[in-house]
């Protein structure tokens, strides 16, 4: 296991040391890109002198309100529907299709209706998480044993004790797998969003740092987004790997 | 001790089922009485209802016709206060560790937080789990999980605990063993105890009555008292009175049986098998 961390880190390294090497011998002329550890000197510079922290705030505000809603609704939606075969079975082939389906298409029809705000934005990104939440509650819910179900109605617990003491813990580990999807695509939709029109965000300043050919402050941002959600996904997927060993299941 | 705490009378069980939907009489007419203490066992072909029978009992499914007391009082669809069950599948939870599973059957309960610490340790003792109190699930075998799920059952300190082929997924020697100690803890809790099984030696060597069932829809056409003393174990297979009674269990089964692989019952001569064998055992 440790030596796979190893070679891991040396794949990753080898790539940053290529690049560094790369740039120094002018292959990659300075225009096009920075030494990579000159992006590593802009990005202290630039998060000591603050002068992006309304942009980062703004995309993780936005990221972060969009993946609640998406985990709300997503986890509710998905329980009202294993509850109701029927409508489940209408919504299941919509669902399966659901991600042909290119969202940021409808970003322009949402700033007519709403306006160059933050909402359009979280919208983007809620319609994105949001089927991959529904769809792994429904597969979480459908592998919860009969048997502790019955084990809960001879306990007498209540319905709203039955789905937080029973249902949600045993399908836990597949509701974190729409968790890890969710983070991902409210990333996805508000960063892409701020890409195609937007009055501020990490999106927004990369894109216009792009058309100003300002690369000190284009490529730092953009080790920061990487940065961010491998941080954030490789939380969840220690967190889910202790559940699964926990559980036997890995 | 001889009083009735759980009283079937008259009792059917059709459930409306397939496509196109058709109703399936599964169980009944069936009566039946179960005294307070004993440790009653239930033994019949597979698919005659045994599950069924339990479920009614325990206040999981409704009956169709007829009542099904317990303690005096009907039980109307939902599980009455007083009944643990013990299911056949794993229930134990695999994101609680072994005490706090044991203590989940505690959720609903008043008592104050040190009385519920006792209970669940002692129920841990009661099933030879202490050493393991702090461990999860996965981390057990399949019997010492069942034995948390009894654990989980027993600090309810139910008067009747309903099990639902509790081993029947086990080896024959962890049964035996498992037989052991669920004598040793119907003897040491006093609650009554209905065992469902497939398994005819475990019903003869653990019960002190066995109502043997017959094919769909399941009733009950054989009662067999073992008169075992209440001090007993596993050893009791020794016993030249055991052989006879599972004998006589197998008797009545056989034809029972046969009807639900689709073969009429005494076909082939010499009656090959336990049965035989018992008649002149007896």
């Amino acid at each position: 296991m440790s030596r796979l961390v190893w070679y891991r880190a040396l794949v990753v390294g080898g790539a940053i040391a290529l690049l560094e090497a790369l740039c120094l011998a002018g292959v990659i002329d300075r225009i096009t890109m920075q030494a990579p550890h000159l992006i590593a000197r802009d990005l202290f510079r630039m998060l000591v002198s603050g002068r992006m922290n309304a942009a980062i705030m703004k995309t993780l505000g936005n990221t972060a309100l969009a993946l609640v809603l998406a985990l709300g609704v997503g986890v509710i939606a998905g329980a009202l529907l294993h509850r109701v075969r029927a409508l489940r079975d209408t919504l299941d082939p919509l669902f399966a299709t659901y991600y042909a389906v290119p969202v940021f298409a409808f970003y322009p029809f949402f700033i007519v209706v709403f306006g160059l705000g933050d909402l359009p934005q979280i919208l983007i990104a809620f319609m994105l998480g949001v089927v991959a939440v529904i769809v792994n509650t429904l597969n979480g819910l459908d592998r919860v044993p009969v048997v502790l179900l019955k084990t809960a109605r001879i306990m007498k617990l209540s319905p709203i004790d039955t789905a937080l003491r029973m249902t949600l813990p045993s399908a836990g580990p597949h509701l974190l797998t729409g968790v890890k999807l969710a983070v991902a695509y409210a990333f996805i939709g508000v960063i892409g969003s701020e890409f195609i029109m937007s009055r501020g965000g990490i999106g927004y300043e990369i894109s216009f740092a792009y058309a100003n050919f300002d690369n000190a402050t284009m490529y730092p941002l953009i080790v920061l987004i990487l940065l961010a959600s491998v941080a954030i996904n490789g939380a969840l997927s220690r967190w889910e790997q202790r559940l699964l060993v926990r559980r036997g299941m890995r | 001790m001889t009083a009735a705490q759980v009283r079937l009378q008259d009792v059917r069980k059709v459930f409306i089922a397939g496509q196109p939907p058709a109703p399936l009489h599964a169980l009944g007419p069936l009566d039946l009485e179960i005294r307070q203490g004993e440790f009653f066992a239930v033994v019949g072909p597979s698919g005659c209802g045994k599950s069924t029978l339990l479920e009614l009992i325990a206040g999981l499914t409704p009956a169709t016709e007829g009542t099904v007391e317990f303690e005096g009082r009907p039980i109307a669809g939902s599980a009455p206060d007083g009944v643990g069950v013990v299911f056949q599948d794993d229930a134990s939870l695999p994101w609680l560790n072994v005490t706090d599973n044991v203590a989940f059957g505690l959720r609903r309960s008043n008592l104050p937080k040190a009385a519920k610490d006792k209970r669940v340790r002692d129920a841990l003792a009661l099933v030879g789990l202490s050493d393991f109190a702090t461990g999860y699930p996965a981390q057990l075998s399949g019997g010492m999980r069942q034995r948390v799920c009894i654990a989980r059952t027993l600090v309810m300190q139910p008067r009747l605990i309903l099990l639902d082929e509790p081993f029947g997924a086990l080896d024959q020697q962890t049964r035996l063993l498992m037989g052991d100690e669920l004598l040793r803890m119907w003897r040491e809790t006093d609650a009554t105890v209905f065992l469902i099984t497939h398994a005819l030696d475990e019903a003869t060597m653990l019960a002190d009555r066995i109502g043997v069932m017959s094919a769909r829809p399941g009733r009950i056409i054989d009662v067999v008292e073992t008169h075992w003393p209440r001090e007993r174990d596993s050893r009791i297979i020794e016993h030249a009175e055991f052989g006879t009674i599972t004998a006589r269990l197998w008797k009545t089964l056989r034809e029972e049986s046969m009807k639900t692989i689709g073969r009429a019952g005494g076909a082939a001569p010499g009656g090959a098998g336990p049965g035989a064998g018992a008649e002149t055992a007896g």
